[in-house]
């Protein structure tokens, strides 16, 4: 077991993990490789394509056991996922693995044309996802991804929460035979609790509830599920915690659902607000009629302020205190006192 | 396989068929469209081993056209070898038609959605990677404008190719010297061509691109054991209609009426002598 990533949770949030029974899992980027590896081991027609991104994808050992089924191309994102388009196009179930900042905007024309557009089936790794290299600056962050490749027909967008759901992800992926996208970062993350199998498609309830209900993505299921804890022990709050391993296409039935069993939505990712999960289900939640108290949180539209991902999340309230705070004050409840 | 006079005489033919599929859409890319319909005709009459009945098989040759907008040279051929009837050229971007104003997998025989500049040499190189990672004896062709070069991504899958030895990878360069602007030249210097190709590692072979003999060998063979192979085929864009000719307002020009008729009583007259009868 890796230890917590330092400050990615303060005390009482890991108290709260301890008390749900979670256990502290590795990195989703570990899962991930662990899974592409057995994958490729099973199938020689699993390949993976990197950007000198080997290294930071965790892909060291898949390269020394298969090396006919690695292919390097560089520091050349756009080259990555042309040849990717190029593998695919003779039959290969093809991974292509590199720093999601890079991945999702310097090579966007190739995923929208050498990929979606041209429907051919290569699983788009976007790894360290987010704000995961933290202090390196907004070079590095990928707080864009989503909003622009939901943008492009013919893409599946996924961020798995745990590593049980990563490595599910990359299995669909596999055998989905579709243009994909998945991200994740590589901070270790807590084992969400046994839940609902693993579709592409569907929402996962984590935890039930009709008083709040946290629609999260990606590493931040986590902090809203520790914060729905938080929320019944302090608050006596029943929350709802739905983890969305697909953003798109989304599970519409899933929102409609919670706005209408619960009072207050809070939408999680760690994206910008603008265009992410967020700004997606508003959207269903409009055009169904449903008005409902209702928060995105992610981050704002500004220069992300410097400080590790740890920082990052707890300067935007991507925490356990903070979510449990946005839902206080969406429900005009006074904040929450010492323990 | 055809013979020299009745390759020469499908080449007009095409000119003449992608002339009026132009001109029934009121769209397309006139110039560049006669500009490499030689090249075409060579490797689909002659090089690649691909029809429509073996249009699935993992062991065909690819053909991808990188610069997309030439498609209405790609549709002609296409149609000519029967990958779908002649009479769906005459549907060319119009409503609903699958013969969209730049190459999509949607038309039989078409390996991959171009039209974006600098995109098909990439996929080539990953199409060239799997025949050699399975030891298959595929060749992948791919066919690029000279001002489509300035795409930097281009270079990115020419350092590639040549770092893992692609051998059985082709790429043509329809060198027209013109783009939408004008003089490739004076828009932004993609030469000395031979040069850049030949530093990434490339074997090079300069020829007549309307020359449909010098075509055929160029493109028989890989150019060398090893390396990826680059043929620089110099052609004259809008070639085949004297007015046309050289001239960058054809890039994407359609002719009006009286141009429209000029230009295939040219091709007529081209055509019969080269059949042998007096027009």
């Amino acid at each position: 077991m890796s230890a917590p990533a330092p400050g990615m949770y303060s005390p009482a949030a890991a108290a709260t993990a301890a008390r749900l029974g979670l256990k502290l899992g590795r990195p989703n980027l570990e899962a991930f490789a662990d899974a592409l590896l057995a994958l490729a081991r099973a199938d020689r027609k699993v390949f993976a394509v990197t950007s000198d991104s080997r290294g930071s994808g965790k892909l060291g050992p898949f390269g020394q056991a298969l090396p006919a089924q690695i292919v390097e191309v560089g520091i050349a994102e756009q080259n990555l996922v042309g040849i990717a388009a190029g593998l695919a196009a003779a039959g290969k179930t093809v991974f292509a693995v590199s720093p999601a900042c890079f991945l999702t905007a310097r090579a966007l024309e190739q995923i929208k044309n050498d990929v979606a557009y041209s429907d051919q089936p290569v699983v788009l790794v976007g790894i360290s996802a987010g704000v995961s290299y933290g202090a390196l600056g907004s070079t590095h962050h990928s707080l864009h991804d989503f909003a622009a490749l939901r943008a492009i027909p013919n893409l599946a967008v996924l961020a798995p929460a745990d590593n049980w759901e990563t490595a599910a992800a990359v299995r669909a992926a596999a055998t989905a035979r579709r243009p994909m996208y998945l991200r994740f970062g590589k901070a270790p993350v807590y084992d969400l609790p046994a839940a609902a199998p693993f579709a592409i498609g569907p929402a996962r309830l984590v935890r039930p509830g009709t008083d709040v209900a946290f629609l999260a993505t990606g590493e931040t299921v986590v902090p809203a599920l520790l914060a729905a804890a938080e929320l019944e022990a302090r608050d006596g709050l029943q929350c709802r915690v739905l983890s969305f391993p697909t953003i798109k296409p989304l599970d519409t039935a899933a929102v409609t659902q919670a706005a209408q069993d619960c009072r207050a939505v809070i939408t999680v990712e760690e994206h910008l607000v603008n265009g992410g999960l967020g700004e997606a289900c508003a959207a269903v939640l409009a055009q169904a009629g449903l008005a409902r108290r209702f928060r995105i949180v992610g981050l704002p539209d500004e220069e992300t302020v410097t400080g590790s991902q740890a920082d990052i999340f707890r300067h935007y309230g991507l925490t356990m205190e903070g979510l449990a705070q946005t839902a206080r004050a969406l429900l005009d409840r006074p904040a929450a006192g010492p323990p | 396989m055809p013979t020299d006079r009745e390759l020469a005489l499908k080449s007009l033919h095409y000119r003449r068929r992608l002339l009026q599929a132009i001109k029934h859409a009121g769209a397309g890319h006139t110039g560049g469209s006669l500009s490499c319909v030689d090249i075409l005709n060579v490797l689909y009459n002659r090089i690649l081993r691909i029809s429509p009945a073996t249009a699935a098989d993992p062991g065909r040759d690819r053909y991808l056209q990188s610069k997309g907008h030439s498609v209405e040279a790609l549709y002609t051929v296409l149609a000519d070898r029967g990958f779908f009837p002649d009479a769906e050229l005459d549907t060319l971007c119009r409503y609903r038609s699958r013969l969209v104003g730049h190459p999509t997998r949607h038309v039989p025989g078409i390996e991959q959605n171009t039209g974006a500049l600098g995109h098909g040499l990439a996929v080539g190189v990953g199409l060239a990677l799997a025949a050699q990672r399975d030891q298959a004896d595929f060749r992948v062709f791919v066919l690029l404008g000279d001002g489509e070069l300035a795409e930097g991504s281009n270079w990115e899958a020419a350092m590639a190719a040549a770092h893992y030895r692609l051998d059985h990878l082709t790429a043509i360069v329809d060198r027209n010297t013109l783009q939408i602007t004008g003089r490739t030249r004076d828009v932004l210097d993609s030469e000395p061509l031979g040069a850049k190709f030949a530093a990434f590692g490339w074997a090079v072979r300069e020829v007549d691109g309307h020359d449909l003999a010098a075509l055929t060998a160029a493109l028989s063979a890989p150019l060398a054991a090893g390396r990826p192979g680059a043929v620089l085929a110099r052609t004259v864009k809008g070639r085949g209609v004297s007015f046309m000719e050289d001239n960058p307002r054809w890039h994407h020009a359609v002719p009006d009426d009286a141009e429209f008729a000029r230009a295939l009583q040219e091709l007529d007259t081209a055509i019969a002598a080269l059949e042998g009868t007096p027009p």
